[in-house]
């Protein structure tokens, strides 16, 4: 069966990297195109009228929205190779707990650290780096989240690992000190292919926080 | 394989939607299970062992396996006990599901309540908007009997809950219609639908206490 595979999607975006990934884990191939958030295209809005967002998949155009729904969607139809999720329910409902805990609080607490100052930015720090180590103390000495395979929760976190340097530099840390069992389990999953390809560089995502922080002129 | 022998123990609250979807779905497969009632707002000992992270009902309990979260209880439900399924075979019927799921969770919920309880630019613009949201629903259960289908299934759970149960006693309380029957007729028509079903129709918490309560629960929320 023909597959026509398009993601929409925006570079920086480390919810359309959760995607990238996955697709790449099952050697999909696809179509890869890069929205203007700011510009939105009629594809976008025509396939994502409830939230306008990126990513969308579109699989023989039926379109599916939300970064962890695709990646439970490719899993269950590439069921072939490189499982995703683990196949019995009660260690998948783990998987996805995490996954939806990131969700909830990683995305709030990361923009906070780059995009607001003083006690709002300070508070978020504390926040973000909390969040992290309660991360890295359910990874334990795992080489990944679900133990000597790379999965769902590692597909769900490691889009961020190309945002830290920009942490790093607008929040004035230094998360390896931190949390560094985290920061080795990133640079296993960098090893992957899959991974390497779909993560932005580090510097060209700095490059655009500036731009976004000059924007809304936070200084 | 999945075991499905041993005790199930459910952590719920009568006035909370996630517990009681979670029943609906115990009900329908007919599993059998303990129920422990948590007096919320006071958090037992036992919850916050159990959910140390979100301390939230529900959590379900099957033998040494602790669950939070209803969509992920529902999901293992699902999964263990394959009887009366819940969410559909097909992975793009499955994924649909679970994008209606969480649009009802997260923004029906904020709409349907938060939004309406804080109301920061006037009521009125608060419904508008609010039906601008049910509107997405009211299309997607046109020509349906159920969002399931001829049957219900993981939405109906979830809208099943909040919806009619939930969010409508709010409504009733603060006397508004946020979704009437002229202008969401399909929507109206499901809430029959629903109540006619005994699963649902055992979970539904008693009407006016729950009037009440969603009243305090909303005036906790303004001070918030």
């Amino acid at each position: 069966m023909a597959n026509e595979v398009i993601l929409l999607d925006f570079w920086p975006s480390m919810f359309g990297m959760r995607t990238r990934i996955a697709l790449r884990e099952k050697g999909v191939e696809f179509e890869y195109r890069d929205e203007d958030l700011w510009n939105k295209s009629p594809l976008l809005l025509e396939t994502n009228p409830v939230h306008k967002k990126v990513p969308v998949l579109i699989h023989n155009s039926k379109p599916v929205c939300e970064s962890t729904i695709q990646v439970q969607y490719i899993d269950e139809v590439w069921s072939d190779k490189n499982p995703i999720l683990p196949s019995d329910p009660y260690q998948r409902a783990q998987a996805r707990f995490w996954v939806d805990f990131i969700d909830e609080k990683m995305y709030d607490a990361q923009r906070k650290v780059w995009g607001t100052k003083g006690e709002e930015q300070e508070t978020g720090k504390k926040e973000f780096i909390e969040l992290l180590k309660t991360l890295e103390s359910e990874l334990g000495d795992k080489t990944y989240f679900g133990g000597d395979d790379f999965g769902y929760v590692d597909i769900g976190l490691i889009g961020f690992y190309s945002w830290f340097h920009a942490y790093e530099k607008y929040g004035n840390l230094n998360i390896e000190s931190e949390c560094p069992k985290l920061i080795a389990w990133a640079k296993t999953c960098m090893q992957r292919e899959s991974v390497a390809k779909s993560l932005p560089d580090s510097e060209k995502v700095i490059e655009f926080v500036t731009e976004i922080r000059k924007k809304f002129m936070i200084e | 394989m999945a075991e499905k022998e041993g005790k199930i123990k459910l952590l719920g609250c009568w006035a909370s939607p996630f517990s009681r979807r979670v029943e609906m779905a115990l009900k329908l497969k007919g599993i059998p299970y303990e129920y422990l009632e948590e007096a919320l707002p006071n958090k037992s000992p036992l919850l916050l062992e159990l959910n140390p992270i979100h301390k939230k009902v529900p959590v379900l309990v099957h033998n040494d396996k602790i669950l939070p979260e209803s969509h992920l209880i529902l999901e293992y439900i699902d999964q263990t006990w394959s009887n009366n399924p819940i969410l559909p075979q097909d992975p793009y019927e499955k994924a649909m599901a679970r994008f209606w799921a969480k649009f009802i969770d997260e923004q029906i919920l904020t709409v349907g309540f938060r939004s309406l309880v804080k109301a920061e630019k006037g009521r009125e613009v608060a419904i508008e908007e609010a039906r601008e949201k049910f509107a997405f629903l009211e299309k997607e259960v046109t020509g349906k009997d159920f969002f399931g289908g001829k049957t219900i299934g993981f939405v109906d759970m979830v809208a099943g809950s909040i919806i009619p149960f939930c969010l409508a006693r709010l409504w009733e309380g603060m006397i508004i219609d946020v979704i009437p029957e002229d202008e969401f007729p399909e929507l109206n028509r499901w809430i029959k639908n629903l109540k006619d079903i005994d699963c649902v129709r055992e979970c539904i918490p008693h009407r006016e206490k729950q009037i009440e309560h969603m009243m305090k629960v909303s005036e906790r929320y303004k001070l918030a």
